[in-house]
């Protein structure tokens, strides 16, 4: 049974809608990927899940936890899911912790807030969370500002008071997006190591199809404020079957055909406010048709396994499937 | 740290230095005190004996020299009007003016910060409406238009206040109401502006996305770190403590600072122009450091490196 359960959600931002009924279910201690370019809605989606987006934001449909609504939920009743059920992380680490307080109040106060710890004890925990993620020298740094960390740092800092709450689930927003390669696949290493210990349920955002092939089971491809594809990591690293999985897979620099040409995917996302009438991605789909232009597809499950919303599926190529396997395997 | 404190004091000592200088010169450039405190019908030779006593035949430089070793010595000169020391005569007055000028910055800060916190928190409401519209009216109006207006509707219309002079509490609220207007709608349109910049941060998304109800975000993450830039500007207000008050001390005929720096001006009355040029100098240098300090305390980015080792 699903523990979180997306239901046609939709978001509107000064009537342009940004999103348009996402479906969605994430499984207790599941990971899974939420991939798309940049304003495709997969933030928003969580952004809206938890009652974090602007006043001005109008926001439809239904996210269940457990059973309880999220979507209209009064504030105090939000307050005592965010950070305790689910938690989120961002994408600039840096800038997402607050300047002017030391890093150990700022995780304290995640403590106090959810599990009532205060003093000598918050403080112990503290220091318990920050070298679970991995601060060297803890003890020494748990009064130091923000500024005085790395990104990284400041990242795994992030983590740390996501983890204080002990949530059931940890939005990732492009949590790796701002870092160097290296620190990168740490973070990615953190996350899975930290899953696997807690049996907390994951989502991780991002833009990085390598980097949710990493910590991810599942992954929800996202185009346009709609999920396109949804499959399991390896299946859909194998046999994309919508055109826009493929067009993302093929950008991906392959490491054994150094000289090997990326393709990339013509033209750029649509405006929300000026989408087609048909399929979102018809205008950039080397496999459009009249029918593609005017009507738009529902997601259907496919004979392979997972769901995509596409008249005409990319069919299963053999030759390269195994190809993707081994690579990503 | 200690170092911090030496170059900010040094630089604060080398401000004082510059406006003196600029004082000094300035003021022996634009007209002959002797003439003007003696009238233009004065004899010559009242003229010139007035000008040996003072030391204006002197080079410029050398009458600059010695009024930097007076300095120095903390001898700031007399009046040349009625000899009696120049400082005396300014500190006498600062009490009048501070006594318009602290109640003002209270109301400045008491009503500016919280309408400006207030609007930022209820964005595009008629509260924030009423808020930017006042706030535009109180800095837009000059004092000296607005003084007047105050006097005519509660002086001369209404008669429920003095319009001028300095005998009771009473006539110190038109004064005050002028000074504070004005400086409310400054900050009130900066703390709105510094805090909705602060609400847009992503750690404000973190705070919320932790659980913490609203009341403790606005305390505990977006005050904090909006006071960085308010600070400035009262900073400033401090500043303006003493000389802050030239026209509506003129207006309402107050007895302060303001009103000596224009009479003493008007006299070519050098050393107490200059003097008072010295004491406010040094309390805007004052404000200054203050504000550097308290910028320390409020961001830790802003803090003084400890010195490499």
């Amino acid at each position: 049974m699903a523990f979180v359960s997306i239901r046609d959600l939709r978001v509107a931002f000064d009537g342009v809608r940004v999103l348009h009924g996402i479906d969605l279910d994430i499984g207790k201690g599941e990971a899974i990927g939420l991939v798309g370019e940049s304003g495709c809605g997969k933030s928003v989606t969580w952004l809206a899940a938890l009652g974090l987006l602007p006043g001005k934001a109008r926001v439809e449909g239904s996210v269940t936890l457990d059973g309880q609504q999220l979507i209209g939920a009064p504030r105090s009743q939000l307050e005592q899911i965010r950070g305790a059920r689910i938690a989120m992380i961002f994408q600039d680490p840096s800038s997402s912790l607050n300047p002017v307080q030391r890093v150990g109040r700022q995780i304290g106060e995640s403590l106090r807030l959810h599990r009532g710890l205060r003093g000598a004890q918050a403080r112990t925990e503290v220091l318990r969370l920050m070298d679970m993620v991995g601060i060297p020298d803890a003890k020494r740094r748990i009064d130091l500002y923000p500024h005085e960390f790395s990104g990284g740092q400041c990242q795994r800092i992030m983590i740390a008071m996501a983890l204080a709450g002990q949530p059931d689930l940890l939005i990732a927003d492009e949590p790796t997006t701002a870092l160097d390669a290296t620190i990168q696949a740490q973070i990615l290493e953190l996350l899975s190591g930290i899953r696997r210990e807690t049996g907390m349920a994951l989502v991780f955002i991002s833009h990085d199809l390598g980097a949710v092939s990493a910590v991810c089971d599942r992954a929800a491809v996202m185009y346009a404020g709609r999920i396109v594809e949804t499959n399991d990591i390896r299946s859909l690293f194998a046999a994309p079957a919508h055109p826009y999985t493929q067009g993302l897979l093929r950008a991906i620099p392959d490491i054994d055909a150094s000289r090997a040409r990326l393709v990339p995917i013509e033209g750029t996302v649509p405006d929300p406010a000026a989408l087609p009438t048909g399929c979102a991605f018809a205008p950039r789909c080397p496999r459009n048709s009249q029918l593609c232009q005017n009507y738009a597809p529902d997601l259907k499950p496919q004979s392979a396994g997972g769901v995509v919303s596409c008249f005409y599926p990319v069919e299963a190529d053999q030759t390269a499937m195994s190809q993707r396997q081994e690579v990503w395997a | 740290m200690f170092r911090f404190i030496l170059a900010k004091l040094v630089r604060a000592f080398l401000t004082i230095l510059l406006v003196v200088t600029f004082a000094f010169i300035v003021l022996r450039m634009s007209g002959d005190p002797a003439q003007i405190m003696l009238g233009p019908d004065a004899p010559q030779d009242a003229v010139d004996a007035f000008r040996a006593r003072w030391g204006l035949d002197d080079p410029l430089w050398q009458q600059y020299l010695a009024y930097l070793q007076q300095i120095l010595s903390f001898d700031f000169g007399v009046s040349m009007r009625d000899q009696s020391p120049a400082i005396k005569l300014v500190l006498e007055r600062i009490p009048a003016t501070l006594a318009l000028t602290i109640p003002a910055l209270i109301l400045k800060l008491c009503i500016g910060i919280p309408a400006g916190v207030y609007a930022a928190l209820h964005r595009q409401s008629v509260a924030d409406r009423g808020v930017i519209m006042a706030s535009i009216f109180g800095f837009t109006i000059p004092s000296f238009v607005l003084g007047l207006v105050l006097v005519l509707i509660f002086a001369v219309t209404l008669d429920w206040l003095p319009s001028g002079g300095q005998d009771s509490w009473r006539h110190a609220i038109l004064p005050i109401a002028t000074l504070s207007i004005g400086g409310i709608g400054i900050l009130a349109r900066f703390s709105r502006s510094a805090m909705i910049e602060v609400l847009g941060q992503p750690y404000i998304r973190t705070a919320m996305a932790k659980g913490l109800p609203w009341r403790d975000v606005v305390w505990r993450h977006a005050l904090p770190n909006a006071a960085v830039p308010i600070v400035t500007l009262v900073g400033f207000m401090v500043g303006s403590l003493i000389a802050g008050a030239v026209v509506v001390e003129s207006i309402f005929s107050w007895p302060g600072v303001g009103r000596l720096i224009v009479v003493s001006v008007a006299n070519r009355d050098l050393a107490v122009v200059q003097c008072l040029l010295l004491v406010i100098a040094a309390s805007m240098v004052m404000a200054n450091l203050l504000v550097d300090f308290a910028y320390g305390l409020l961001d830790p980015r802003l803090r003084a490196k400890p010195a490499a080792h």
